[in-house]
């Protein structure tokens, strides 16, 4: 039996070897290297929790600059680094606690959301001396008047991908989104406010409606298109649409980089009934445990040379203009990624919702997603079918126990 | 005295991190947010009905195919030498060491309209074929999924009987069917019971397979819970209130396998292993 | 017959091993973009990467130190309860059973649900703290615990209690006569035990991610590449975590196969 245990250990010490395996630095290639301007820090032994959206940083793979272990060969500090993939599962982590977070990166209505529920730091801007190169008209946001609890990461809008292989027709707005000829091959967004964006923006219906009726028809259009959705995914888009496994999705434009580079196919639009425009922010979630950390991370970010290098990665707009000297000319002079003010005109940017439409919303929501309201009816009914299924053995084995007695 | 004291640990153990938070679940359900006592939750679940129609109607599928698959394999295991039946029961149990989300997630691959199975039919000339985002794609990953739960204590409940009895049933001028129908079958009840419980139980309440193999399209329970705690709906007071209701219906469920399970002293022994 | 049943076994193991097949083959496709389903030619660039990604390797070392700790603790505990259980009269062994039972019939996402409302009631009794790796320890402790019960307990009731009176009687002190007699006998159910305590709580996803908090396991970490698309360096990682197990076992039969052997000769000579 000792043997056993020994050649548990035995694999146990083998897999501690493999990681203990000198794991050489990725070496900064190319155009990104800091080293010379920015001599390397002491370790500090202390480490932020970052939680950002999925494929939303640059890596350092494919020679691309790694933005954590660059901040971390600069300060220091270690960063754990993880991801969400909405708004909506953002806030659940956070507003269910247990998670302690330093920086997250939420949507302009969600930090609208957080501030009013008291849910984030004001952040020291006196920490924050790179925060000049943001762009004037991103310094007093309507989502945080006076800009005190956010720092712009990128913006954009979202807008419609599609494969030309298969798309034949000239696409030019969200309508082709409910064309039954494209059956099966159609992505939707994955959660409830993107998802009714789009049936808002046919509609002609505010993304911010207070009206329940306006959310209702909404919800029908929703619903009408669901049997020829394929799936309601989100960052699993890439995977799709490369592949050619789907051929129409909605997403956001920043994506539109790396999606149009793995497949040439693969096309983007704005529609023209127009759509929803973004700002991500940085933010401190409050009671974070290394707020100086996290203002020294806000910085660095803001730095040009920073964002420069992150967005040629990300794809996303940067909000420091000073970035851009970093970036391609072709990505900067794009109306895909920087949009002329008439396409920007034909935007609506998300507001907070009030609670009794929030609920309904998300009630709706899985309506959509379940196909029809329920009736309790059936659930009570499911559950009395059991119980009398449960009593009639029982009293069916004690007749038997009497019979066989007698 | 001393040794029933020595299982104090663990009863504190056990009272602390399974049967407090149960407690807490409880008191979600039938709270508000700001902490006052209501039954809106509760009513609330009822607008689920068909998540949980479906849930109860797909997992019941994907158990009674794991039934039909497995204990013919369990029945062969328990036949073949002794040499051969560990190899074979190893067999079994080792894709369950492999992570579930990328064993799934490769069944995307397959499954997919350009996967890796249609590829095939399209190379031997058959039609394509579409399977993925559809419900019998969420049934395959749950019986994919579970059904070693299935084999194993089946398994272990036909290798335990005893030839002889076969032989003596046989020799009574019993035929295979009835051999198999009269003795084999029902002394290897509660291998079935431990058995559809330990299939039926997580195949009710999966959340990610549906979201893998379904598209997100195919709304399931332990969706619908997800969504409330750590989704695009936050609303724990809910997602409690859906939780004790699957675990009533369970727990009803439960009850009623066990009815068919007279050696009662056995619960739990023929599990695993 | 004979080979109606091998057809049948070869078709549902062909089930069982066509995803990890797929999984393997394709933890060697050299492609830029990833393809899952187009195999392009041979690389091992997904092994090299693999050890040069610190958030995999972050993620598999928080994964192996819970599973250790988990598996160490819920021995040591559920040993001492099986001990426990099993001295015990009727009502209360029945109580202890079912408390035990209900963690593995109660549905996983239920127990993962719970414990998070628990945790989260935690912190902010304690102030925000973050639990970290703490809390996935607890929480896996808990699940593993009744599988080492019910595979200790068989094997205390095999053991004949004579036994242990009878070396009570000799003068043996209780603690040392438990260490003598009763551990050696259990000790086969202890390493079982052990062992799945170790599996589950490597393979665990469900309750990990309502309790994980910002620790990354390797599921967790899997999981969130799901949403978007799996690197085959993962692919590459469960290859070589694959190859580790089959290893193992095939180690553990092959001197299962050698004991019982020697034993089966032993037995020989001694007849």
């Amino acid at each position: 039996m000792m043997k056993k245990i020994f050649s548990v250990f035995f694999v146990l010490v083998l897999l501690f070897s493999l990681l203990a395996l000198p794991v050489s630095a990725s070496e900064t290639e190319g155009d990104w290297d800091f080293s010379s301007e920015y001599p390397t820090a002491e370790p500090t032994g202390v480490t932020i929790n970052v939680y950002n959206w999925g494929e939303y940083i640059s890596p350092g793979t494919e020679g691309s600059l790694d933005v954590n272990a660059e901040f971390t060969r600069r300060t220091g500090i270690e960063v754990n680094y993880t991801t969400f993939d909405s708004n909506e599962s953002l806030y659940s982590k956070l507003a269910g606690g247990g998670a302690n977070y330093d920086i997250i990166i939420p949507s302009e209505y969600m930090i609208a959301k957080m501030i009013s529920e008291d849910m984030l730091e004001e952040i020291d801007f006196s920490n924050i001396p790179n925060f000049k190169y943001i762009d004037d008209k991103f310094r007093d946001p309507a989502y945080d008047p006076g800009c005190k609890h956010s720092v712009p990461y990128t913006w954009g809008t979202v807008g419609l991908f599609y494969n030309t292989e298969h798309v034949k027709e000239e696409v030019t707005g969200w309508s082709i989104l409910w064309d039954e000829q494209y059956s099966g091959k159609i992505l939707m967004f994955d959660n409830p406010r993107d998802a009714f964006a789009i049936a808002q923006s046919r509609l002609g219906i505010s993304y911010n409606s207070t009206d329940l009726n306006e959310w209702n028809e909404a919800a029908m259009l929703l619903k009408e298109q669901k049997p020829i959705v394929q799936a309601y995914v989100m960052d699993q888009i890439f995977d799709k649409m490369e592949s050619g496994e789907a051929w129409l999705a909605p997403y956001y434009s920043g994506d539109a980089g790396v999606l149009v580079e793995n497949n040439d196919n693969v096309e983007f639009i704005i529609p023209e009934e127009g759509t929803n425009y973004f700002v991500d922010a940085m933010c401190i979630p409050k009671g974070a445990e290394h707020k100086k950390e996290a203002e020294l991370y806000i910085n660095y970010m803001c730095s040009p040379e920073i964002s420069g290098a992150n967005m040629d990665y990300v794809g996303y707009a940067t909000p420091i203009s000073a970035a851009k000297e970093y970036l391609p000319e072709e990505v900067v002079t794009n109306p895909i990624f920087y949009p002329d003010e008439e396409t920007l005109a034909r935007t609506e940017a998300f507001g907070m919702l009030s609670p009794e439409i929030s609920t309904q919303v998300d009630a709706l929501w899985a309506e959509v997603k379940m196909g029809g309201p329920g009736d309790a009816v059936v659930l009570v009914a499911i559950i009395l079918f059991f119980l009398a299924v449960y009593v009639a053995i029982i009293i069916w084995k004690r007749q038997k126990r009497k019979r066989e007695m007698m | 005295m001393r040794t029933k004291l020595i299982s104090a640990p663990y009863t504190i153990w056990m009272t602390l991190f399974i049967i407090v938070p149960m407690g807490l679940v409880a008191v979600f359900a039938f709270t508000d947010k700001s902490g006052a006592f209501t039954l809106d939750n509760i009513l609330r679940v009822g607008q689920y009905s068909n998540v949980f129609l479906r849930s109860i109607l797909l997992g019941a599928v994907a158990t009674a195919i794991s039934l039909l698959l497995g204990y013919p394999l369990a029945y062969i295991i328990s036949k073949a030498k002794a040499s051969r039946q560990s190899i074979m029961v190893m067999l079994v149990m080792l894709p369950m060491w492999m992570n579930f989300l990328l064993r799934t997630y490769a069944w995307m691959s397959l499954l997919e309209d350009n996967g890796l199975i249609n590829n095939l039919l399209v190379a031997i000339g058959l039609p394509r074929v579409h399977m993925i985002n559809t419900a019998g794609a969420v049934v395959l990953g749950m019986v994919y999924n579970y059904i070693p739960y299935m084999i194993l204590p089946i398994y272990s409940v036909l290798a335990k009987i005893d030839n002889s009895v076969i032989e003596a049933a046989q020799d009574l001028g019993a035929n295979g069917v009835k051999v198999f129908l009269k003795v084999v079958l029902p002394m290897s009840m509660s291998g079935v019971i431990s058995g559809v419980t330990m299939v039926f139980v997580p195949a009710v309440s999966t959340f990610i397979i549906s979201k893998m193999l379904g598209g997100g399209g195919n709304l399931l329970i332990g969706d619908l819970i997800d969504m409330q705690f750590l989704g695009s709906a936050y609303n724990p007071n809910l997602g409690s209130a859906i939780s004790l209701v699957l675990m009533v219906i369970i727990m009803i469920c439960m009850g009623i396998m066990n009815q068919f399970d007279d050696d009662e002293e056995n619960m739990g022994g023929g599990m695993l292993l | 017959m004979k080979l109606l049943s091998k057809i049948y076994t070869a078709l549902i193991f062909l089930f069982l091993y066509a995803p990890i097949f797929v999984l393997i083959v394709f933890s060697f496709n050299d492609t830029e973009t990833s393809s899952r389903t187009v195999f392009s030619g041979f690389t091992l660039r997904w092994y090299e990467r693999l050890f040069q990604d610190r958030y995999i390797l972050e993620a598999l070392l928080n994964t192996l130190i819970i599973a250790v700790v988990a598996a160490l603790v819920s021995t040591f505990l559920g040993t001492l309860a099986a001990v426990g259980i099993n001295s015990m009269k009727r009502l209360p062994r029945k109580i202890m059973m079912n408390i035990t039972n209900f963690p593995m019939v109660n549905p996983e996402i239920v127990t993962g649900v719970s414990m998070m409302l628990l945790f989260v009631a935690a912190t902010r009794a304690m102030g925000d703290r973050d639990l970290g790796m703490v809390s996935l320890i607890i929480a896996h402790v808990t699940f593993c615990l009744p599988y080492v019960i019910l595979s200790v307990l068989p094997k205390l009731r095999q053991m004949n209690p004579n036994l242990y009176e009878a070396a009570q009687d000799l003068g043996c002190p209780p603690i040392r006569a438990f260490f003598k007699v009763v551990l050696p006998e259990i000790m086969p159910g202890i390493v079982t035990g052990m062992i799945m305590a170790f599996t589950l709580s490597i393979d665990d996803f469900v309750i990990s991610y309502f309790t994980s908090g910002t620790t990354q396991t390797l599921p967790i970490y899997i999981y969130s590449m799901t949403r978007k698309r799996i690197s085959p360096e993962i692919n590459a990682l469960s290859t070589v975590l694959f190859l580790c197990i089959l290893v193992l076992l095939i180690i553990i039969n092959v001197r299962q196969a050698q004991d019982e052997r020697r034993q089966k000769k032993a037995e020989k000579e001694r007849g």
